[in-house]
């Protein structure tokens, strides 16, 4: 295993030698990097001229560039990299750098997002194969894919940012969109439960009564100026996310996975009410992460010593909890803050940039301006990739469900739900774990085009600028990171496969 | 959405898969199985056309195109797609050959109404400017068609190409293995670890100012690494195979054996990646000139219609919807046509 690792690491390596050289030729000769002075009618022209010439040592030629730039490189694997300097001399290295870490925040938010919503639509539409809701998310799934991001990218501009922005002045739904979005969500919610009429029924008017009362509570406390989620509902969440994570795992009859799972509920409760004021007065990252680290140490905890002879999957469950509780607190932290964030940002969905410029407001207030400077670009790159996964995991989906195995299962008299969840679903993710890591390299590249209708300054601000003033040394910057990145990646899914699927590394 | 190299095997006959549909088991097992559709009892009476009439047999061929005809989604987009092509290149005409729309793409007309859309649904009508004006008048519709026009050539011309290049390469490898294989699949990595987009931009920056033939030519040339790595994964299966063996006792030449023996047997994946490729090319074709790279003017194409009207979105909407529609129509078409070839070729298809 370790050899085959190594060898295909070393290969991946020579490529991306042999394609920094390929791109590197393609970037210096897709065109003129002198073409604006050329056609500039400034007095002292010849010597702008001489001095790009000069900075961008156009007078070299390109393969003494090349090596120079490889030399400076190669230097990343000591930790002191020198990518060059850009046609306006700014430091190549510093500013990727900076592009990176605000493209791969979007990136990994966006995969994470889609991941999750993508299987789970596989998941549903491969139990109830042929029907209404199966053809629905195939439909939707081929429409995402079809869909140019960038057109995309400028309708939800308009419609979820300016709109929704202009809507929250006075956030009030009126009776006519409180009937018909409930009963839109209780149709959709009832055909991915499935079952007989009777259940269906009851599952369309109940979901439509809790919706519709939602939406009533919402529009009369007016939520969406001062949301809350409140120590009660956590408690609620808490508690429900336990319940799933049981019934995912082990069931409810497994003592000691149970009791590990109640003991890391009920301190994530007792924990989270106790620094809950603590964390509102006077947050930091370090202190949240303080918090986040317990809970989980708590969680490990919980699961080895309860865990007993099903100590893994205890220690798994009680983890599981562990961050879902973690998530729930940090958005109800997120949304005390909304209304104080309100006050300094009367529109809060931006459309440009990834941070407000000279924001001034507390350690939430740049969190949550943060936050919706991402919540559009994720939502753009997450509607384009949730389409591939829904597609995957319902043919992987499809496939396992066809398999003896599942069959014994079935006849051993196991629920039609713990078939799904425990036995199917997870040996369907294991051609999903290829996929993730050729999308993650792919995203990189499809956040160019995102990039540049958010006004981003990343990745593919770097690049596009760079290409389209022939400047090779950011195009190189790109290239360094995207190319590491899918090497790396490949990587991961080498090693996940072979541990996900036991047969492959015999 | 291509990956689908291990599940299509047109080769095996397909009474090969009876067995298991006539396994006593399953009827008992599957009797909570969702409700069968249409399509669904249409397949079965294509097999039980196989099981009762031994005197009729259907060759393979027939076979995929029953199963595609009965493909109500890809029906749908056939038709659809038909009527996007018969629209964009009848409408304004092609070349020197004139249309039967009255107005062209260049010409300035006195703006009307700001230059909103006269199109009407009720009572239908159409009007002078179906698609209304642009900011200085000249007629949308036939600009709109226009860039169809380009986009669509673009599109099938990439299709094409990288198809011919991504066979031929991936059958190579497949079939001469050894040090040919290594060195074609290396550079197959090559060109895929610069993402594709990136690649058509930088090569496209310098083929646009050359027209549109030189930016389809380079769009084809970094398009085709996907379907070259399946058809290799189908060949190397395919050359294993009993009548491989025969064909090269009997003494066939090698370029006989992967023309006629090999790449008939690989259909199935090659013509369904190859409708992907074609969808994957409008959309890579449109980006790239939203981005700058690719179609310049005074050419037009959709991509290049959204990207300069994309601040009209709230003054003049209809400037920047209809570019978009078109692209999202051909590229659904496309798909859907793709997902019913997928199901046409794969032998599984009738036991699900």
């Amino acid at each position: 295993m370790t050899k085959f690792i190594a060898k295909r690491l070393g290969i991946s390596l020579v490529i991306l030698l042999l394609g920094s050289a390929l791109l590197y030729i393609l970037t210096v000769n897709s065109g003129d990097p002198l073409q604006d002075l050329r056609e500039s009618n400034s007095p002292n022209r010849e010597n702008l001229i001489r001095q790009r010439t000069l900075n961008m040592r156009l007078d070299v030629p390109w393969y003494l560039r090349y090596f120079t730039w490889l030399g400076g490189a190669s230097k990343c694997l000591i930790g002191a990299c020198d990518l060059g300097k850009n046609i306006a001399g700014q430091d190549v290295t510093s500013l990727v750098v900076n592009a990176a870490g605000s493209t791969l925040r979007l990136v990994v938010l966006a995969t994470v997002l889609a991941i999750a919503i993508g299987v789970t639509l596989g998941v549903v539409s491969a139990v109830r194969q042929y029907s209404g809701f199966d053809y629905a998310t195939t439909f939707m799934a081929f429409v995402f894919f079809s869909l140019p991001v960038f057109w995309a990218a400028v309708l939800l501009k308009n419609y979820a940012a300016i709109k929704f922005n202009n809507w929250l002045v006075d956030p009030t739904f009126s009776p006519v969109t409180i009937v018909v979005t409930a009963l839109i969500a209780a149709f959709v919610l009832q055909a991915a439960m499935g079952g007989n009429a009777r259940r269906r029924l009851i599952t369309f008017a109940a979901s439509a009564v809790v919706f519709a009362g939602v939406m009533f509570y919402f529009d009369a406390v007016t939520w969406f100026r001062y949301p809350s989620i409140g120590l009660p509902i956590y408690i609620l969440g808490v508690l429900g996310a336990g319940v799933l994570v049981l019934s995912m795992t082990s069931g409810f009859d497994n003592k000691r996975v149970r009791n590990a799972v109640a003991l890391t509920a009920v301190v994530a409760i007792g924990g989270y009410a106790a620094v809950r004021g603590l964390l509102m007065e006077s947050p930091s990252t370090p202190l949240l992460l303080l918090c986040g680290l317990a809970g989980l140490v708590v969680a490990f905890l919980a699961g080895w010593f309860l865990g007993g002879f099903s100590r893994k999957q205890a220690v798994i469950a009680s983890f599981v909890l562990a961050l879902v509780a973690a998530f729930i607190a940090i958005s109800d932290l997120l949304l005390s803050n909304w209304s104080g964030y309100l006050k300094l940002q009367s529109r809060p969905i931006p459309t440009i940039g990834s941070v407000t410029p000279n924001f001034t407001a507390g350690y939430w207030g740049h969190t949550i301006d943060t936050l919706t400077h991402l919540l559009l670009p994720t939502i753009v790159l997450t509607l384009v990739s949730i389409a591939s996964y829904t597609r995957y995991t319902r043919a992987s989906m499809l496939d396992v469900l066809n398999q003896d195995y599942i069959r014994t299962a079935r006849s051993k008299g196991i629920s039609e739900g713990k078939v799904v969840t425990r036995h199917a679903l997870r040996n369907s993710m294991i051609p999903l774990a290829t996929i993730v890591a050729f999308d993650f390299a792919g995203l990189i590249a499809g956040a160019v085009v995102t990039e540049t209708v958010f006004g981003w300054q990343g990745m593919g601000n770097l690049f596009r600028q760079g290409l389209l003033q022939i400047d090779p040394n950011p195009v190189m910057g790109f290239y360094l990171v995207t190319g590491t990145a899918a090497v790396f990646m490949n990587m991961i899914a080498d090693i996940a496969y072979a541990f996900l699927d036991p047969r492959i590394s015999r | 959405m291509t990956s689908n190299d291990d599940q299509t095997r047109p080769t095996e006959p397909v009474m090969g898969d009876m067995p298991e549909k006539t396994d006593p088991l399953d009827h008992l097992l599957s009797v909570d199985e969702p409700e069968k559709t249409d399509l669904h009892d249409h397949l079965l009476t294509v097999e039980e056309d196989l099981e009762g009439n031994t005197d009729r047999s259907y060759s393979q061929g027939a076979l995929v195109l029953r199963r595609f005809l009965r493909h109500r989604g890809a029906m749908v987009a056939v038709g659809g797609l038909v009527i996007v092509l018969l629209l964009a290149f009848t409408s304004i005409g092609v070349g020197p050959l004139p249309g039967w729309w009255p107005k062209n793409y260049s010409d300035l007309y006195p703006l009307m109404n700001g230059g909103a859309p006269t199109m009407k649904l009720w009572p239908p009508a159409i009007g002078e400017h179906p698609f209304g004006q642009d900011t200085i008048g000249k007629d949308y519709f036939a600009q709109v068609m226009r860039g169809a026009q380009i986009s669509l050539f673009i599109a099938f011309a990439v299709g094409i190409m990288a198809t011919i290049i991504g066979t031929i390469i991936g059958a190579a490898a497949g079939y001469l293995r050894g040090f040919v294989e290594a060195f074609l699949m290396r550079t197959t990595d090559l060109f895929i670890i610069i993402p594709t987009l990136v690649l058509a931009a930088v090569l496209g920056q310098m083929a646009s100012k050359a027209g549109v033939i030189a930016l389809a030519l380079v769009l084809g040339l970094v398009s085709w690494t996907g379907l070259a790595r399946l058809v290799r994964a189908e060949v190397l299966s395919l050359r294993e195979r009993e009548f491989v063996a025969a064909a090269r006792a009997i003494g066939t030449p090698t370029p006989r054996i992967i023309m006629r023996h090999i790449l008939p047997n690989a259909l199935g994946t090659i013509v369904v990646n190859a409708t992907l490729l074609i969808s994957a090319a409008i959309l890579i074709e449109s980006a790239l000139s939203f981005l700058g790279f690719g179609v310049k003017p005074p050419d037009t194409s959709l991509g290049l219609l959204i990207s300069n009207y994309q601040s009209a979105l709230t003054t003049r909407p209809w400037l920047f919807w209809w570019p978009g529609v078109f692209i999202l129509a051909i590229a659904l078409c496309v798909n859907f046509i793709g997902d019913g070839l997928r199901d046409a070729f794969d032998p599984r298809q009738q036991m699900d």
